[in-house]
C-alpha cells in the first residue's frame, strides 16, 4: 500500500519540476502574461462604454484619440470595443476548435498507433486523404456552403467555423500521437502492465497516454495558434464568422476597404492576432523546453 | 526507382477519387446551389428555372451527376462557369501561370534567404546574430499574411512616395501597368510586394528549422572526423553538414504545400494578383460551383503530384533511401 501514497506526490514533484522549467524560460513567462491579459480584456469586454455595433455616422473615421482609444471605422462604431469583442471570437474559437481537433487526433493517433495492423492502415490512409486537402479552399467551400443548410445549429457561424477548422486540422495531432505510441507500446512498463492483464483502455489510457502529454500540450499551441490565423483570414475573405459580430478577420477587411481614407484601422485587428499569435508560440516554446528531458539550461 | 514512381502515382487514384467525390455530394447537397442567384431574380420565372435545372442536370440522382462529372473531368472538361458561361478548364489554364509565377518566386526568395540564414547561426548558436534570427523568425511566423500585404500597401502605397516623381514606391495592383501588357520587368515589379508578403513567413519558418536540423548534424561522428582531417570549417559546414541537414527540410516543404498555396491565396486576394486563388474567391462569393470544384480538384492534383517529387528528390538526395 506504500506504493499508492508515494506516487501523488511524484507527480506533484514531476508538475513542479516543470513548471519550474517552463518559467526558466523568460520569454514564455511574458508570453502567459500576455496571454492571460488578452482573455481578461475579451472577458470583460462588456465593461468598455461603446458598443462594438453602435454607429454614429456623424463621428466615422475619427483619427485615435483619448475618448476613441483606437478611432472609429466607417460607420462611426468604436474600433477599440469592436476589438475587445473580436478577442472573444478568436479566443474562443482558437481553444475550442484546437480541444475538438486534439480530440480526435489522439483517438486516431492512439487507435493507430496501439493496434496496428489494419486499423493503422485505413486509419492513415484517411489521415493521408485529409492531408493533400488544399486546406483553405476546402474552408472557404465548407464555410459558404454548411450555412446554407437548413441545420439549426449550423446557423451559428461561430460554431461552424469551430468544426470546419477542426475537421481540418486533427491530422497532425494524430499523426504526432500514433508516432509516440509506437514507439511507447513496446516499453517494458506497458508489457508488464499487459502481463497483469490489463484491458487494452487501461494499456492506453493509463499507461501510454500520460507519457504523451508533453508533446501533445506544445502541438496543442501550434494547433491554436494557426487556427486563431485561420479564423481571422477566413472572416477576412468573408466566408468565417458573419457580421455584425466583429472579429479580428473581418474588422481588418473593412479596414483594408478604407485604407486611403483610414490607414490606421487596420493596424489594431492585425496587430492583436499577431501579438496572440506570437504569446501563443513563445509559450508552445517554453513548453517545448519543460517537457523535453534532453535539453540543457544554459543559465 | 521507376516503379517506385508508378506506385506512388497509382496510389494517388483512390486519393483523388474520395476528395472528388466528398466535394462533390457535399457542394451538391446545399441548397440553393448553383441557381441561388437565378431564384432571387426577380426577372427569372420559376418555368425558366425549372428549364435550366432540367438542363444543368440538377435533378438527376447524385451519383448519376457524379458520374457524369467525374466523366468529363477525366476527359479534361470541367463544365462551364454559371456566372461566366466559360469552360472552367479555360479559365484555370490562364490562371494557373500567374499563381505558379508567385508562387514559384517566392519560393526560391524564400530558399534564397532562408538556407545562408540557417547556417549561419547554426555557425555561432547562442551568439548575438542567432538570438536576433530566432526573435525575427517568432516574429516572422507570427504574423498573418494578410495583415502583412495590407501593411505593405500602407508603407509602400498610400504612405511612402517616390520624393522625385510623387508616385507610389511600388504598384500594389494586378500583374502589369496598363499598357505594358506582357512586359517582363514590369511584371516583376508588381511581384515585389506580393513576393514579400508571402516569402516572409517561410524564411522564418524554414531558416529557424535548417538551423535545428544543422545544429543536429554538426554533432554527428563524421562531422568531427572532418575536422580531424584539417578541412576548412567552410567546407565542413557547406559540403559535409548542409548537405544530410537539407533532408529533413525536402520533407517539411512538401507536408507544407497546401499552405503555400494557402498563402498564394490571401496574396491574391489583395494585391488583386489574376492567379488561381483570386479566381476560387470571386467564385465562392458568387456560388459558382463548377469552377471551384475545377480549382480544388486542381490544388489537389498539385499538391499530389508535389508530394510525389519530394518523395524522389528525398530518395536522390539521400542514397541510403531503397526503393522497393
Amino acid at each position: 500500500m506504500t506504493e499508492l501514497t508515494v506516487t501523488p506526490s511524484r507527480e506533484q514533484n514531476m508538475a513542479r519540476l516543470i513548471m519550474r522549467r517552463f518559467f526558466k524560460h523568460k520569454l514564455a513567462g511574458i508570453a502567459i502574461a500576455v496571454l492571460a491579459f488578452l482573455v481578461f480584456a475579451a472577458v470583460f469586454a462588456n465593461l468598455s462604454p461603446y458598443s462594438p455595433t453602435a454607429q454614429e455616422p456623424t463621428n466615422s473615421f475619427e483619427k485615435p484619440n483619448s475618448v476613441h482609444l483606437f478611432g472609429t471605422d466607417e460607420l462611426g462604431r468604436d474600433v477599440f470595443s469592436r476589438i475587445l469583442y473580436g478577442g472573444r471570437v478568436s479566443l474562443t474559437v482558437g481553444l475550442l476548435s484546437t480541444f475538438l481537433s486534439i480530440a480526435v487526433g489522439v483517438l486516431v493517433g492512439a487507435l493507430s498507433g496501439y493496434f496496428g495492423g489494419w486499423v493503422d492502415s485505413v486509419l492513415m490512409r484517411i489521415t493521408d486523404a485529409f492531408l493533400t486537402f488544399p486546406t483553405i479552399f476546402v474552408l472557404i467551400l465548407l464555410g459558404a456552403f454548411l450555412r446554407e443548410l437548413q441545420v439549426p445549429w449550423l446557423k451559428n457561424s461561430i460554431v461552424v467555423v469551430i468544426v470546419i477548422i477542426a475537421a481540418l486540422s486533427w491530422m497532425w495531432p494524430a499523426r504526432l500521437v500514433r508516432g509516440l505510441f509506437l514507439v511507447l507500446r513496446e516499453k517494458e512498463f506497458v508489457t508488464a502492465s499487459r502481463a497483469l492483464g490489463g484491458s487494452h483502455a487501461r494499456l492506453i489510457i493509463q499507461h501510454i497516454l500520460p507519457n504523451c502529454i508533453g508533446p501533445i500540450l506544445v502541438s496543442g499551441t501550434l494547433q491554436m495558434a494557426s487556427a486563431i490565423i485561420t479564423e481571422s483570414g477566413l472572416s477576412y475573405l468573408g466566408f468565417g464568422v458573419q457580421p455584425p459580430t466583429p472579429t479580428w478577420g473581418s474588422i481588418l477587411a473593412t479596414a483594408q476597404n478604407q485604407v486611403f481614407r483610414a490607414p490606421w484601422i487596420g493596424f489594431f485587428p492585425g496587430f492583436m492576432i499577431f501579438i496572440t499569435v506570437m504569446a501563443i508560440n513563445y509559450i508552445g516554446d517554453g513548453l517545448r523546453d519543460a517537457f523535453d528531458p534532453y535539453v540543457i539550461h544554459t543559465e | 526507382m521507376t516503379t517506385y514512381a508508378i506506385r506512388r502515382v497509382l496510389q494517388t487514384i483512390p486519393i483523388l477519387f474520395i476528395i472528388s467525390a466528398l466535394l462533390f455530394i457535399m457542394v451538391r447537397s446545399a441548397p440553393g446551389g448553383p441557381l441561388t442567384a437565378a431564384r432571387r431574380n426577380p426577372n427569372i420565372s420559376k418555368e425558366q428555372i425549372e428549364i435550366l435545372e432540367e438542363k444543368l442536370g440538377l435533378n438527376d440522382p447524385l451519383p448519376v451527376q457524379y458520374g457524369r462529372w467525374m466523366g468529363a473531368m477525366l476527359n479534361g472538361d470541367m463544365g462551364e462557369s454559371i456566372k461566366f458561361r466559360r469552360p472552367v478548364s479555360e479559365m484555370i489554364n490562364e490562371r494557373i501561370p500567374n499563381t505558379l509565377l508567385l508562387v514559384g518566386i517566392s519560393f526560391l526568395v524564400t530558399l534564397l534567404i532562408a538556407i545562408p540564414i540557417g547556417i549561419w547561426s547554426a555557425r555561432k548558436p547562442y551568439s548575438i546574430f542567432d538570438y536576433a534570427v530566432t526573435t525575427v523568425t517568432f516574429i516572422g511566423q507570427s504574423i498573418p499574411v494578410y495583415w502583412l500585404g495590407l501593411g505593405l500597401i500602407v508603407i509602400f502605397y498610400v504612405v511612402l512616395k517616390n520624393p522625385i516623381t510623387g508616385e507610389p514606391f511600388f504598384p500594389v495592383g494586378g500583374m502589369n501597368t496598363r499598357g505594358k501588357e506582357g512586359e517582363l520587368l514590369d511584371t516583376l515589379w508588381h511581384l515585389v510586394l506580393p513576393v514579400s508578403a508571402l516569402s516572409l513567413g517561410w524564411v522564418a519558418w524554414y531558416s529557424r528549422f535548417l538551423r535545428s536540423s544543422m545544429l543536429d548534424v554538426l554533432h554527428e561522428d563524421y562531422i568531427r572526423t572532418a575536422r580531424a582531417k584539417g578541412m576548412k570549417e567552410q567546407t565542413v559546414h557547406y559540403k559535409h553538414a548542409l548537405r544530410n541537414a537539407i533532408l529533413p527540410l525536402v520533407t517539411l516543404i512538401a507536408l507544407d504545400l497546401p499552405s503555400l498555396f494557402a498563402g498564394a491565396l490571401f496574396v491574391e486576394t489583395i494585391f488583386s494578383w489574376p492567379g488561381m486563388g483570386r479566381l476560387f474567391w470571386d467564385a465562392a462569393k458568387g456560388r459558382d460551383y463548377p469552377v471551384l470544384l475545377g480549382v480544388v480538384m486542381i490544388t489537389a492534383t498539385l499538391i499530389i503530384v508535389c508530394n510525389i517529387l519530394a518523395d524522389l528528390a528525398y530518395g536522390w538526395l539521400n542514397p541510403q533511401v531503397k526503393y522497393d
